[in-house]
């Protein structure tokens, strides 16, 4: 891994700090160490989670990134109030300009649209402008007959964008239908946490679905299950390891294999294979 | 007189008396037969399915439904679907398009049931199945918010053709108690919530995301009915007329201008 890449090329776009401290067991580490080592803590072996730019630096061939739409920006659709603060903030703290990052890259040398959700814009929920930019990702894949690889995190739709956000399921969920029937590959790999109005749309429609060890994957929140039901909640619940025991994903893979993995699937879905 | 608050037609929404699905599957067909189960795991009874005439032209009802009596209403789970309630909708809805029957999906249900069964046996899965192979189901699909259109769990029902909307029903991304919990930390200030959220029937004609409001003011229920059949039927004619791919079409660009 080149970290000279993430270190200049995206370090301007994305702060990058000194020193990061393990929320499980508490331990500080050096970022550029932890990044070496894939943000899994050295001390407790917890996967941290990974900004978009982070991501694919880990996953895709140096350099062969190349970003789509990363200018689009939300509005306030819906006149929310406090929405505009929000997206101010959420830009400040992230540097991004939305919750997902898009765009076509190679993976061991295979061509690819790409998605990567990133949980440090509000909470990596789906408003208009990540629907769209998913949109129009799986509209380009589908026209180009190129696999998408999407990594996913998201607390779910978006509430300051109302009805537009429930909407922006139907409407990748669209997308992602074309994409399908046109045969190519859709393989999604979903991060902790990937939760409500994300799960229940395209982050469960991949024809392979991977997951990180432990990610945090469901429909309904924990608490609301709680304080629902009265049920108690069994251990592992809505964890990656709970999801394959009951069927729902296809494997689960570590993090310093991820990008192995994808670019052996993309390989054997290859329209050369096999000719 | 003084003016109708998004609160007040939430609530109005909610209503226990408020007819639910089932009610405008009884009251809108005839010779309706329930079909039942998932084919898969188990039958559902916050979602109700089958076959029946409208105006003279079969056609496929699926409607989420609550319940009257509380025994009925706990057997239903008050109206909220588990995975196997969204599988037994899909089902009936290929069959629907094997025999080239329109369907009418009528929502009303506060959202997905939240449980560990639920979880364990892929709710989200079972909403995002909806949502992808109804974008591909050849026949018409009209969509009736006839009470709370509760979030991902209500959409499972309501990628459509044409939506509509009865006056008094709403329909929102998360329940404006859920929203005004998160965002304000106080559940008692739904009341704002609801009129930030902008969930009521002409809000979202407003936007250009459903097609039809049916007016509830100074009608009695039958009238109601009545308004509400010819609207579907004529509907139906309209969309019959177009061909597998234009319906298609039009169904993508439907959803693929919201926010576009």
């Amino acid at each position: 891994m080149d970290l000279k890449n993430l270190f200049s090329g995206f370090k301007k776009s994305n702060k990058v700090p000194e020193t990061k401290t393990c929320k499980k067991c508490g331990t500080e580490h050096n970022y550029e160490d932890l990044f070496e080592n894939f943000m899994i803590c050295p001390s407790c072996g917890v996967y941290m989670r990974m900004g978009a730019y982070e991501r694919l630096e880990i996953t895709v061939d140096e350099g062969s990134f190349k970003e789509i739409d990363k200018s689009l920006k939300s509005k306030n659709i819906i006149d929310f109030p406090g929405y505009k603060e929000k997206l101010d903030a959420a830009k400040e703290a992230s540097s991004l300009n939305e919750a997902v990052v898009c765009g076509t890259a190679t993976i061991d040398g295979n061509k690819c649209a790409i998605f990567v959700m990133d949980s440090s814009f509000m909470m990596g929920s789906m408003g208009t402008v990540v629907g769209e930019k998913l949109t129009r990702l799986f509209e380009k894949a589908t026209r180009e007959k190129l696999p998408v690889v999407g990594f996913t995190t998201s607390g779910g739709a978006r509430m300051q964008e109302g009805i537009y956000s429930l909407m922006q399921m139907a409407k990748v969920s669209g997308a992602v239908k074309r994409h399908s029937d046109g045969g190519n590959l859709y393989i999604t790999v979903l991060t902790d946490p990937t939760t409500g109005g994300v799960t229940a749309s395209f982050a469960m429609q991949g024809d392979i679905l991977i997951s990180e060890p432990k990610a945090l994957i469901g429909f309904a929140g924990q608490r609301v299950i709680e304080q629902t039901t009265g049920e108690t909640l069994p251990p592992g619940f809505q964890r990656a390891e709970f999801l394959m025991q009951h069927g729902f994903i296809d494997l689960i893979e570590e993090r310093s294999r991820m990008k192995y993995t994808i670019a052996r699937l993309l390989e054997l879905h290859s329209r050369e294979v096999g000719k | 007189m003084s003016k109708v608050t998004s609160y007040d037609r939430v609530q109005a929404a909610r209503n226990s008396k408020r007819p639910m699905g089932g009610y405008f599957i009884e009251h809108l067909l005839d010779n309706f037969i329930e079909l039942h189960g998932d084919r898969r795991f188990g039958d559902d009874a916050a979602i109700v399915g089958g076959i029946g005439l409208l105006n003279g032209i079969p056609v496929t009802a699926i409607a989420m439904e609550r319940g009257d009596t509380i025994e009925d209403r706990m057997r239903r789970h008050f109206g909220c679907p588990t995975p196997e309630g969204y599988r037994k909708a899909l089902r009936l809805m290929k069959e629907a398009e094997k025999f080239k029957r329109p369907i009418i999906c009528f929502i009303g249900s506060s959202g997905a049931y939240p449980g560990v069964e639920a979880e364990k046996r892929g709710q989200g899965e079972a909403i995002a199945e909806n949502l992808f192979e109804m974008m591909g189901i050849k026949t018409p699909i009209i969509s009736v918010i006839v009470g709370e259109g509760g979030s991902g769990g209500a959409l499972a029902l309501g990628v459509c053709d044409t939506a509509i909307m009865l006056e008094n029903s709403i329909y929102s991304v998360i329940s404006p108690e859920g929203c005004a919990s998160i965002l304000w930390k106080n559940a008692a200030k739904a009341p704002d919530a609801a009129d930030a959220l902008k969930l009521t029937s002409y809000d979202l004609f407003k936007f250009g995301i459903i097609e039809k409001v049916i007016e509830e003011k100074d009608k009695s229920i039958e009238e109601i009915c009545s308004d509400l059949k010819n609207y579907i039927v004529s509907e139906i004619h309209a969309k019959r007329k177009l061909s597998p791919n234009d319906l298609l079409n039009k169904r993508y660009e439907k959803f693929r201008k919201i926010g576009r």
